[in-house]
């Protein structure tokens, strides 16, 4: 168990003391340090603090906890492991994100999973407890987006463009609310078979002591894209 | 419907010479020659040739040959055959047009309006194959000055540079837009010439992986294949901003090119569109990239240097000091005359500016500024043989991209006709019978003879001028003179006119 005091510590010092740490690493007044755990594999790290952007970005089956607010690019390209934030969290959390999972508390700021993608086994999972911001899922091609909407039910808990570009995955919504500006491709439905949501769900409350049952017994609606190519039609070749 | 667009070229057969062996038949993909048994005769369609020469090249007998249409329009210099026949694909279709390879339209080749010194009678010519001729070449952050402690080690901390025995590199093309025996040839001809090849944003196929010492690994917006392993596996990382031939458009590798191979290396589903837009969403400032830059230096300890890619476009120097600023190592300008496995075909004829500019522009604000020994320049985009290497060196370059006389090397045609998907070369294909067409052992072999060659050509014309060392030839402008240049583009390039 290794204890660091992040206090008025630059970033590549803390990242440092990070990679050379044993496998269970709690660090103390973070405040604002980048890159905590990125490209790290396979440890356990406390943050107490607000960590940096692009936090714990490429990294290798990590668990991560941060009691406080993320700021952006949480999980950027994240393979796999999961990151759990006791708080909000900012700009692209989990951009292009192939595996694991991000849980936030909060709410989340905009182009949350954009570029997400699955892959065989990989399957990226994000939870939000609030609501998250414009471009939600953008050129998502896999995984999948919960967006709980805690707080917000009586309104729209997704900004604007909500899944522009989406060919794969899946986002779901704790809504009742479609949003009104979803691209031609994207297909919206009533979510009736809740078995690949409720893991998610429970995952999310045993963190943050919400009451899981309660949760699962909302409305939900499920985005989709319609087709996995979506530009092919665009195009007109030209042999020159 | 008719068919307002007539064949641009006509396959013609000497029946004389020809044994019907049908060697053309097998060898097009794009079906161009048919056998009828009935009456014992070979057919073509010339709608479906794209000139590319498989036949011509296959046929023993020597009894093909490929010949543009005299089937004509009526001529007019402003409404061109080419633009009617785009009229009316559009018209048809409604779509985008979509083009590979470099553009073929007249702009000027600066390379081609600047000569290279040499010496007479004082500071004599040097003779490269019986005294030391060194091209050999580091690029990365260089520092300012050299410290030695009390022992007469060096002090001053030493960044990540890459070594290279040649200063020409393979530039990114990724695996999908073309094949993975087209990779093995760059990865094997990489390593036998001590220099580099480019994954492109494509991933890196797990046979690839014992290259990687050879291997400069691309990160794009779209992040495919990006994993730890992955960035620890190449000798350098290079960030994907913009490419030459499409300034300000991304990339996007069809569903259809994407089997079991490339979704492997990918790491996303089979059949799925692989998109990458220009724009990195988490990039919108020097501030941004350096993020980038840095969290890939993280991951791979700082050990690896960042090159960041981008187009030359117009306010490219301004652009160029901001990276050199963003914690980057090389810079990677692409010119517009650069090729592409698909562009939108307005934006590839259209978009952007020479490299030649781009580079001397770059290279001036950078020395302006003081900070041209923070980054390393690479520039590609149409350096067609060792003359422009020589003359994008004395312009301030370190080193160059080269792609296009790579793939010419493996036997590409410039046909243009990469986003078919059907090169009957294999090389921009996954097609496995066509992929396997492209033998690596010979195409490495004929790759490394090229940029030998190309080697030997710059020691030749470095001794010529009386310099024996491609770090002296660096930025040395005064070995170039300009012909036929305007005086703007004189003092852009930095250089003098011939004759002055």
């Amino acid at each position: 168990m290794t204890h660091i005091n992040a206090e008025n510590m630059h970033f590549s010092a803390l990242t440092q003391m990070v990679k050379s740490a044993d496998s269970e690493v709690t660090i103390d007044n973070v405040l604002g340090q980048r890159y905590i755990a990125a490209g790290v594999r396979g440890k356990h790290v406390v943050i107490n603090g607000i960590p940096g952007n692009a936090l714990g970005a490429y990294m290798d089956g990590c668990a991560i906890e941060v009691h406080g607010n993320a700021q952006d690019a949480v999980g950027d390209t994240m393979n796999t492991g999961t990151l759990v934030i006791y708080g909000n969290c900012g700009d692209t959390a989990g951009y292009g994100m192939r595996g694991g999972k991000i849980f936030v508390k909060g709410y989340a700021g905009w182009r949350v999973g954009i570029h997400m993608k699955e892959y065989g086994d990989y399957i990226p999972e994000i939870v939000v407890g609030g609501s998250a911001g414009a471009y939600l899922g953008e050129y998502q091609a896999g995984g999948r987006i919960v967006i709980l909407g805690i707080g917000c039910e009586d309104r729209q808990c997704v900004g604007d463009f909500t899944a522009t570009g989406m060919h794969g995955g899946k986002i779901y919504l704790r809504s009742r609310f479609v949003p009104d500006d979803l691209p031609p491709q994207v297909e919206v439905s009533r979510v009736t078979d809740k078995s690949e949501l409720a893991p998610l769900v429970r995952e999310f409350c045993s963190y943050f002591g919400y009451d899981a049952d309660e949760l699962l017994a909302d409305d939900y609606i499920v985005l989709t894209p319609a087709a996995a190519c979506i530009y092919k039609r665009m195009y007109t070749n030209r042999p020159m | 419907m008719i068919d307002y667009i007539q064949p641009d070229y006509e396959v013609v057969r000497n029946k004389d010479l020809c044994v019907k062996c049908k060697v053309c038949v097998r060898q097009c993909a794009n079906q161009v020659h048919a056998y009828d048994e009935k009456r014992d005769a070979l057919y073509v369609d010339n709608s479906k040739c794209v000139n590319c020469h498989r036949c011509v090249s296959l046929c023993p007998a020597h009894a093909l040959k490929i010949v543009k249409t005299d089937h004509c329009f009526k001529p007019s210099a402003n409404y061109t055959e080419d633009i009617i026949k785009d009229i009316y694909r559009q018209a048809d279709s409604g779509g985008v047009l979509l083009s590979s390879m470099g553009t073929p339209k007249s702009y000027p080749v600066y390379w081609d309006k600047m000569l290279i010194n040499a010496s007479q009678v004082t500071n004599p010519s040097i003779d490269p194959l019986r005294e030391p001729m060194e091209i050999k070449t580091f690029l990365g952050k260089k520092p300012e000055a050299l410290e030695y402690l009390p022992d007469g080690s060096i002090k001053t901390e030493k960044y990540p540079n890459l070594e290279l025995k040649v200063p020409i590199m393979f530039s990114a093309m990724s695996y999908g837009s073309i094949s993975k025996n087209a990779h093995l040839c760059l990865a094997r001809a990489a390593r036998e010439l001590g220099t580099f090849y480019n994954t492109g944003e494509g991933g890196l196929h797990e046979d690839l992986y014992e290259y990687g010492e050879n291997t400069i690994v691309q990160v794009a917006s779209g992040r495919f294949g990006v994993h730890p392993a992955y960035l620890r596996a190449g000798s350098a990382i290079e960030i994907k901003i913009g490419q030459g031939a499409k300034p300000g458009i991304g990339g996007h590798l069809p569903g259809s090119k994407i089997g079991e191979d490339v979704s492997r290396t990918r790491m996303i589903p089979m059949g799925s569109d692989a998109i990458s837009p220009a724009p990195h969403h988490d990039i919108y400032s020097i501030e941004d990239l350096r993020q980038l830059v840095y969290s890939l230096k993280e991951a791979t300890d700082y050990k690896k240097p960042v090159i960041v890619k981008i187009a030359a476009v117009h306010n490219v120097a301004a652009i160029a000091s901001g990276i050199a600023r963003s914690g980057a190592d090389i810079i990677a300008i692409d010119g517009f005359r650069g090729g592409t496995g698909a562009a939108p075909t307005r934006i590839r004829d259209n978009v952007g500016i020479p490299v030649e500019l781009a580079l001397a522009a770059v290279d001036t604000r950078l020395r302006e500024e003081g900070i041209r020994n923070n980054v390393g320049i690479v520039v590609g985009g149409s350096v067609r043989s060792s003359a422009d290497v020589v003359k994008a060196v004395a312009l301030g370059a370190d080193a160059v991209y080269i792609a296009t006389p790579a793939l010419l090397a493996l036997g590409c045609h410039l046909c243009r006709s990469c986003h078919s998907g059907r090169c009957n070369w294999g090389i921009a294909t996954q097609i496995p019978e066509l992929v396997n067409r492209l033998n690596p052992d010979i195409g490495a072999r004929r790759l490394v003879n090229l940029v030998t060659a190309w080697a030997h050509e710059i020691m030749e014309m470095m001794g010529g001028m009386g310099i024996n060392s491609i770090e002296a030839l660096r930025g040395n402008r005064l070995m170039l003179r300009g012909i036929g240049l305007s005086q703007k583009e004189l003092d852009i390039l930095g250089i003098k006119h011939a004759g002055e």
